[in-house]
């Protein structure tokens, strides 16, 4: 009886999403199949530097959509802002992998209509349709910007190591600086998914409970060997530049700035392979200004944004088109940044994931996100 | 008289409404006393105690990991969770470091304060007291950083021990460094109420001690020691809680194994999501403190505040 009143309810709610007219760009959760006329604004939740005035002033010249950007300070943070208060605050947010998958799950992002992004056909193949943005199919925002988490070396003081296991090596004590973040566990498993097949990890983000063990145990065994968990760039710059350091897991960021800084140091993609984050512009379910958001989507896919984004940031874009610009905003900037590297090496990259319970083998025997917060807590000790 | 005078100010000239809230007031003064006091009450209510009652209600709830919405479930999991692996630990450390930073701002602010109430002039009393709270005019992240530049390897102590002859210091980014730090940020918490109450002994008090043949050190301990407790009570009210709720110099200044109460509540928050277990988390601070503010109770802290 319960169920019959239930599937009449649902039958009634399927009739009247149908009868809404799926015109053009509505406030609706419909894929539009056009861009309408902007709205004149565009309100985003960005990641500091990511909306910067050489950029973000010739869009809003060119459609007339006044950008008006939230910084946030964490993933978490964009996950808040974005669901809290129902989400129509803001348009857009520019996630990394470990928010997209729980925006999309919690239904505070909306499909997006890729075919209206023109630029979307000249991005690596690698980041049309990755996992972190891309669900069944559908595709939830547009890739922008990515970057390896890369090992860091002084060249000065240390020979060019070519594994992760420099940094669990017990002679480098004192040495390693490492990232404080429960994601840093995903390091680990793709390391021991190397050293120890038996374990049997395939998805470093993917880990039943004795995988995650194993990691929490290497990870306890390095502690003694860590200098600090940098919870900013610029701790571990700092550490690097005054010998405090000189192995560590790190971004490309630290790296430009080091080598600006003339500091003596180089980045390793060990044997092993690289985590890495991309971020996507998504696209609230409940935007007021989805025209404008939809004109922003196609204009930061564009060459000149995209370079002018990674060479100032410090990250690689997705737009491949993009190598040439770099090159004439900031010398050798392309080539130092990866912007122009076969399709396999973006393909290697194991892109951050927010790590669920589900995954994928309908057993639901992962651990999540609030697991691998406990465990880190646990490794810092 | 007094009341004749009172009504003759009070009545005059007052029209309609507001008279007739004057007279009614007048004649029922429960009513004028609730109104007086009515609004900084509910503030109180809403601003403290309502926040302090949500966040204990949120402690025994839960929220789903994935969506990070609370679910509304009754339960005392969160509160059994501070039990588990890594909480104790972290707990006890925090303990043990606010008593080490309010003991070595005791024993640091005392001397101070009393060089500043018995010994300093007019003029180098003041300049110092400013000198003292200087630093809480500069934004804290500023003071925590510039530690950070002093302690680094090739940082002013390391340079300041080699012109000395001596070896480097390895102390950034451990604990040793988190207590040194804490130490000097909250060190004007201490100064401020020890000199208040090294301020109100009496100098006859210190010369009666003399005349009944009390020596220096005698007087130090059997009559000024005895009257400043109640300021180094107070100090340490603050000293002790402001260690216990902090997360940033930890972050900043703290190495592996340097995690605090305040960086696991902040964790919980930023990282996890889980508002519900920080809430539970918060409650041990607040549970600390409460035994805390009755031992000093106890020591006349208040009289001092």
């Amino acid at each position: 009886m319960k169920r019959n009143r239930f599937g009449y309810v649902a039958l009634v709610a399927l009739a009247t999403a149908l009868a809404v007219p799926a015109a053009g760009v509505s406030k609706g959760s419909a894929v539009p199949t056009s861009v309408g006329a902007g709205e004149g604004k565009l309100t985003l939740i960005a990641w500091e530097g990511y909306t910067e005035k050489q950029w973000v002033a010739p869009f809003e010249k060119a459609t007339g959509c006044k950008v008006s950007a939230k910084y946030a300070g964490s993933s978490n943070d964009m996950f808040n802002l974005m669901t809290s208060g129902g989400g129509g605050q803001y348009d857009m947010v520019s996630a990394s992998g470990d928010a997209s998958l729980r925006l999309i799950y919690s239904g505070a992002v909306a499909e997006v209509n890729v075919g209206l992004i023109p630029a979307y056909k000249d991005f690596f193949k690698a980041f049309q349709s990755p996992a972190t943005n891309t669900v069944d199919g559908k595709h939830y925002g547009v890739s922008l910007q990515f970057g390896p988490n890369l090992l860091l070396y002084n060249t000065a003081k240390e020979k060019k190591p070519t594994s992760w296991s420099a940094i669990y090596d017990a002679k480098n004590k004192g040495k390693i600086t490492i990232p404080d973040n429960p994601i840093q566990i995903a390091d680990a498993a793709l390391y021991l998914s190397k050293i120890k097949p038996s374990l049997g990890i395939t998805d470093p983000f993917e880990l039943t409970k004795p995988q995650l063990a194993a990691a929490v145990a290497l990870l306890k065994q390095q502690r003694p060997l860590v200098k600090k968990y940098w919870g900013l760039a610029s701790d571990q710059i700092d550490l690097f530049k005054n010998g405090g350091s000189t192995l560590g897991a790190s971004w490309p960021y630290q790296y430009s700035q080091l080598v600006a800084a003339k500091a003596k140091v180089g980045t390793v993609i060990p044997k092993e392979g690289v985590t890495g984050w991309l971020d996507t512009w998504m696209l609230s379910s409940k935007a007021k200004h989805p025209n404008c958001a939809y004109k922003w989507m196609q204009y930061i896919s564009t060459p000149k944004p995209q370079a002018q984004q990674a060479t100032s940031y410090g990250e690689t874009p997705v737009n491949k088109k993009a190598c040439a610009i770099m090159n004439t905003l900031v010398k050798g900037s392309c080539a130092q940044l990866s912007a122009n590297a076969p399709e396999s090496y973006y393909r290697s990259i194991k892109f951050w994931k927010t790590p669920i319970a589900d995954c994928g083998n309908g057993k639901k025997n992962c651990t999540d996100l609030r697991a691998w917060t406990t465990a880190w807590q646990q490794i810092k000790g | 008289m007094a009341v004749d005078a009172a009504r003759a100010t009070e009545g005059s000239p007052r029209r309609g409404a507001l008279r007739f809230l004057s007279r009614f007031s007048w004649r029922r003064p429960g009513v004028k006393t609730f109104g007086q006091i009515s609004v900084p009450v509910a503030a109180f209510l809403f601003v403290y105690v309502a926040a302090l009652a949500a966040l204990l209600i949120q402690g025994f709830w839960t929220t789903d990991s994935f969506t990070g919405k609370v679910i509304h479930s009754w339960n005392l999991d969160n509160f059994r969770a501070i039990a588990d692996d890594p909480y104790p630990t972290i707990i006890l450390r925090t303990l043990v470091m606010a008593s080490a930073v309010t003991i070595t701002c005791m024993l640091l602010a005392f001397p101070y304060a009393y060089f500043l109430v018995r010994i300093a002039g007019r003029r180098l009393r003041i300049a110092l007291l400013v000198a003292t709270v200087l630093p809480l005019w500069v934004s804290y992240l500023v003071r925590v950083y510039s530690w950070r530049l002093i302690l680094n390897p090739d940082g002013a102590l390391n340079w300041f021990l080699n012109g000395l002859g001596l070896p480097d210091q390895n102390i950034a980014y451990t604990n040793t460094a988190m207590w040194v730090v804490f130490t000097y940020i909250w060190f004007p918490f201490m100064v401020l109420p020890v000199y208040a109450a090294l301020e109100r002994v009496p100098y006859s008090y210190i010369e009666a001690s003399a005349d009944l043949g009390g020596h220096g050190f005698t007087t130090l301990r059997r009559v000024i020691l005895p009257l400043a407790v109640p300021g180094l009570a107070a100090g340490s009210i603050f000293t002790f809680s402001l260690t216990l709720g902090d997360y940033i110099a930890p972050s900043l200044v703290g190495g592996p194994g340097s995690s605090l109460i305040g960086t696991v509540v902040f964790e919980s928050l930023g990282l996890a999501n889980n508002a519900p277990f920080a809430a539970a988390f918060a409650m041990v601070p607040l549970g600390i403190m409460a035994v805390y503010l009755l031992l000093m109770k106890r020591l006349g802290a208040f009289e001092s505040l």
